[in-house]
């Protein structure tokens, strides 16, 4: 049958079902969503404008971050230098300028590697089961008994001091975390009816994996590795404290902090900029991860 | 002992089929099975609408998907199409898959929350067609969205944006999409609305005259269920307890399960009501360890065997 | 409207409720009125968004707030308005003079307490009986609600009882301290049909023996077409039509009602006589942005052109027994019988 056949004469039917007014696309939804969060668009913006610093760091630093001012050394923050210098008269402010590139960087790529490593495992264990996933599990067990921050540590230490080191080591730290989540949003996901409905359609197991499980569970592993970012780049600055990060000269926030320790009551500024900058970078990822479990919730989805 | 049609070749042989469950202990070891479906004989005639009836528990929901294999049978054949379908590889079964079909009960579960419509109704095309253009392909979803009277232009829209009713309508299109012999529909219009209902049952009758499709219509809507089936079996326990043309089983109903079952139904008319109400001195429940094997009391008209009668 | 001649029990005057969402507000009940007689069994049947749940909620302070909202109206029960009591005196109403039963009786019933100290807790709490008192009491709500071996079965917990047994333990809460109300919500729904028969075959003489009112909401026609006195039909949170049982299956004056009563098939009709099942087209109404008219309009053969733009009000039906009232503005036995005569 069809609308006109309901349609009393002469009356036009209004637009009808309300599937059929205009909807937002599930992006723009969550965006939407996201958007009425205003803790979750500070940390945004701060990370964006954190990014945007990191990538536009020549642009935007005055002075080469590693090059020395004899004649200005410890000097208290100025208009030549607004955060002053430090102990070799490297120039704090744009120290801190490059240095986001390492604490960033670390935090994005550590988290990446843990990702790309933990996804795939959780993934089989969670959908293979049996052996498999007694094996994988087992081992992340294992890895998850010890501390983050020790286990990235003794990592660091075992790779070799240098920063690529430093994020691989915390990124395989960071990988059981995932692999965890992964395992557990699988089989979440796989009881689901619609992956029964999946299979009565004769999809084999890895499609069903791959497109009808793994979009499912990214926003649960898109919170985690936010938030993650902000653990990642705290591992970064203490490695960086302990030396076994980022290397003299080049500048890290960890590693300024290393050398600020030294003269905490001669020149508090060397340690207060690259304090300040892990705390609202960590605080930024913190509240943006925040406010994407929240947008992604869809226990509020109408 | 077998209720089989003589007059056609079945689509969908069913013979002895039982699932049964491990109840572990709590120290681990087996200790008792659960039998779930016990000892299930039935057929599906070409274009024809069998129905399962039965309340909660009584296996009809396993039998749909042990039918389907989507959890196969512990024991017992499903033959479909001459095929024993037990003894197909995984990617045989697969392919098989093309020709067998299923609609959940429940349309918000059924449908892949973060996959558009579009993709959801192509998916068969991809996987058994997989050669076919991008193009065709996007008209023939087109065509299945409109055949069960959506909007083809929701394609690119997500399940959330659907209520209930247009949700089933979706997953018919893709039940539908390759054009199916057999299609399970397990409790098809539970989770609809009346207002719902009836235009979702038009539906898959309009597509049986259409296309031939054959229906195992599992469902505990006696009245629909009267009205969609030309045959219908009664579970209880697990087990066929009466299998019957729908008028012979709704206007002379043998077994006492069957009889209790049809007395409990309400009718919307106040004074039929309320006379059934003052009538029902509900038949005491029958013994379930009394099920016997079927036997024909009529032709095509099939009852549990049971120490009284 | 309805001759009243016992004060009625339940007042309920243009009560309206809405949600808000991140989309606008829903609203789910509007300008609902409506009064039960006491003892009357009133049956509301309605989809789900109807309002039928909701506006009951509601009434006992049991939507949450935020994001639920009263937007307007009374609700007299027994000469007090229950939206204005503070919250201390509403709790005393509620499982105290007005019992109620839900859906689902696994998740209503606390698992982890024995069903004896769930029947005992309002009685404490509304008749401030003591523990003797209460279990003696409870082991007579048992035997009342027909569980065999009631004594025995008190210090059982929930999942050592059917689903039908469960619906039975509710309804002896429900009942627990002698209401002079019982809402049932879809207290059958989830259960089998022969549960479902037992269940309300236990109403029924509950009924008799106490001669409680009862407020029976639905989506079934065929369970109200038994127990009900009174029908009200609603539909996207208004009420579209109400009267006398008999009269509203026999002289329906909503074309929803009739598309809903035209849409069930006939368990007795076999399938030589099988006609194409009536369906009602399209779906109801976004409640973010209710139609400005009859809500039911645009899925509505008869609807005229004031229906789209004009919510009628709901008025005695002409031609129709007192008190049987419907909001349309089309006439419908009249559009019924020129369509007769047009064949």
């Amino acid at each position: 049958m069809t609308k006109a056949a309901i349609a009393p004469p002469g009356i036009a039917l209004p637009a009808a079902e309300p599937a059929l007014r205009a909807e937002p696309s599930p992006i723009r939804e969550f965006w939407t969503r996201l958007k009425a969060r205003r803790t979750a668009m500070v940390g945004l913006v701060i990370v964006v404008a954190l990014i945007l610093m990191a990538i536009f760091a020549d642009g935007i630093a005055p002075y080469d971050p590693i090059a020395t001012d004899w004649g200005a050394i410890r000097s208290p923050p100025s208009w030549a230098h607004p955060f002053g210098t430090d102990e070799v008269g490297h120039d704090v402010l744009s120290r801190i300028v490059f240095g986001a590139r390492a604490s960033l960087g670390a935090g994005l790529t550590s988290v990446a590697l843990a990702v790309a490593l933990g996804l795939p495992f959780g993934l089989l264990a969670g959908y293979a089961g049996g052996m498999v996933d007694l094996a994988i599990m087992r081992l992340t067990d294992a890895l998850l008994a010890i501390p983050f921050l020790i286990l990235a540590i003794a990592l660091a230490a075992f790779l070799g001091p240098s920063l690529t080191n430093a994020m691989v080591a915390i990124g395989l730290s960071a990988t059981s975390t995932f692999v965890r989540l992964t395992r557990a949003q699988v089989q979440a996901v796989a009881a689901e009816e619609f992956v029964e409905a999946a299979r009565a359609v004769g999809n084999p197991p890895w499609r069903i994996a791959i497109r009808h499980i793994v979009p499912n569970i990214v926003p649960a592993i898109l919170v985690q590795a936010t938030l993650t970012i902000a653990a990642a780049i705290i591992a970064e600055a203490s490695l960086s404290f302990l030396g076994l990060g980022q290397q003299p000269p080049e500048p890290s926030w960890g590693s300024m902090l290393n050398v600020a320790k030294n003269f905490l009551e001669q020149a508090p500024w060397m340690a207060i900029w690259p304090g300040a900058s892990i705390f609202l970078a960590v605080l930024a990822f913190n509240l943006l991860g925040d406010g994407l479990r929240d947008a992604l919730d869809p226990r509020q989805r109408t | 002992m077998r209720p089989e049609p003589a007059d056609r070749y079945p689509l969908l042989s069913v013979r002895n089929l039982s699932k049964h469950y491990p109840l572990r202990s709590w120290w681990g070891g087996k200790s008792a099975v659960f039998r779930a479906v016990q000892d299930v004989s039935f057929d599906i005639r070409p274009g024809e609408t069998l129905g399962l009836v039965g309340e909660s528990g009584s296996g009809k929901s396993t039998i749909g998907r042990a039918v389907t294999m989507l959890n196969p049978p512990s024991a017992g054949t499903v033959a479909f199409e001459g095929t024993d379908l037990a003894k197909l590889s995984a990617g045989e079964m697969r392919r098989m898959r093309a020709r067998i079909q299923m609609v959940f009960q429940d349309p918000y579960a059924a449908l892949n929350p973060r996959m558009s419509i579009g993709d959801y109704v192509a998916e068969p095309f991809r996987l058994h067609r997989p050669a076919m253009a991008r193009g065709e392909r996007r008209d023939e979803v087109e065509g299945l969205l409109a055949r069960v009277g959506l909007d083809p232009r929701f394609a690119r829209r997500y399940p959330h944006q659907f209520s209930g009713g247009q949700r089933q309508r979706i997953c018919i299109a893709r039940a539908i999409a390759l054009k199916p012999s057999f299609i399970v529909a397990d409790e098809p219009i539970a989770a609809l609305d009346v207002s719902i209902q009836a235009q979702v049952v038009n539906l898959l009758q309009d597509l049986q005259d259409e296309l031939g499709i054959s229906y195992l219509f599992i469902s505990h809507d006696l009245r629909m269920v009267r009205y969609l089936c030309q045959r219908v079996a009664v579970l209880w326990h697990g087990r066929v307890v009466e299998l019957a043309e729908a008028d012979a089983l709704y206007e002379d109903p043998r077994h006492p399960y069957t009889r209790r079952l049809l007395s409990a139904v309400p009718v919307p008319n106040p004074v039929e009501e309320r006379a059934r109400l003052r009538a029902a001195s509900l038949l005491p429940p029958a013994d379930p360890d009394a099920i016997g094997g079927l036997v024909e009391v009529a032709p095509g008209h099939w009852v549990a065997d049971t120490r009284y009668s | 409207m309805v001759p009243e001649s016992p004060k009625p029990l339940l007042d309920v005057r243009d009560l309206g409720v809405a949600f808000d969402s991140e989309g606008g507000a829903v609203h789910a009940v509007n300008g609902v009125s409506y009064t039960l007689k006491e003892g009357e069994t009133l049956g509301i049947v309605g989809e789900s968004g109807s309002g039928k749940s909701v506006h009951v909620l509601a009434m006992l302070g049991l939507i949450p707030r935020p994001p639920g909202r009263i937007t307007g109206g009374q609700v007299l029960f027994a000469g007090r308005d229950l939206l204005r009591l503070p919250e201390r005196d509403l709790r005393k109403v509620r499982g105290g003079q007005i019992g109620f039963v839900f859906q689902d009786p696994m998740s209503s019933l606390n698992p982890g307490m024995t069903v004896a100290a769930q029947i005992i807790e309002p009685l404490r709490i509304h008749l401030g009986l003591d523990g003797r008192a209460a279990r003696a009491r409870a082991r007579d709500l048992l035997d009342l609600v027909r569980i065999p071996n009631a004594g025995a079965r008190l210090d059982q917990y929930p999942h050592e009882f059917s689903g039908g047994q469960r619906q039975r333990v509710m309804i002896a809460i429900g009942l627990s301290c002698r209401p002079k109300l019982l809402i049932a919500d879809e207290a059958t729904t989830a259960l089998d049909v022969t549960v479902q028969a037992e269940i309300i075959g236990l109403v029924q003489e509950l009924k008799r023996e106490i001669g409680m009112a009862i407020i029976w909401i639905t989506h079934d026609l065929g369970v109200v077409a038994g127990i009900a006195d009174t029908v009200q039909v609603m539909y996207a949170g208004r009420i579209l039509e109400r009267g006398p049982v008999d009269d509203l299956f026999r002289d329906p004056r909503s074309a929803y009602t009739l598309g809903l009563l035209r849409s069930l098939p006939d368990l007795s009709r076999g399938r030589a006589g099988r006609r194409r099942l009536h369906q009602i087209e399209g779906a109801p109404p976004d409640m973010r942005h209710p139609p400005p008219g009859d809500p039911f309009a645009a899925r509505n053969a008869y609807a005229t052109s004031r229906c789209l733009t004009e919510a009628p009000p709901l008025a005695q039906a002409p031609g129709a027994a007192p008190g049987h009232l419907v909001a349309a503005w089309y006439d419908l036995p009249a559009r019924l019988a020129a369509e007769e005569a047009a064949r």
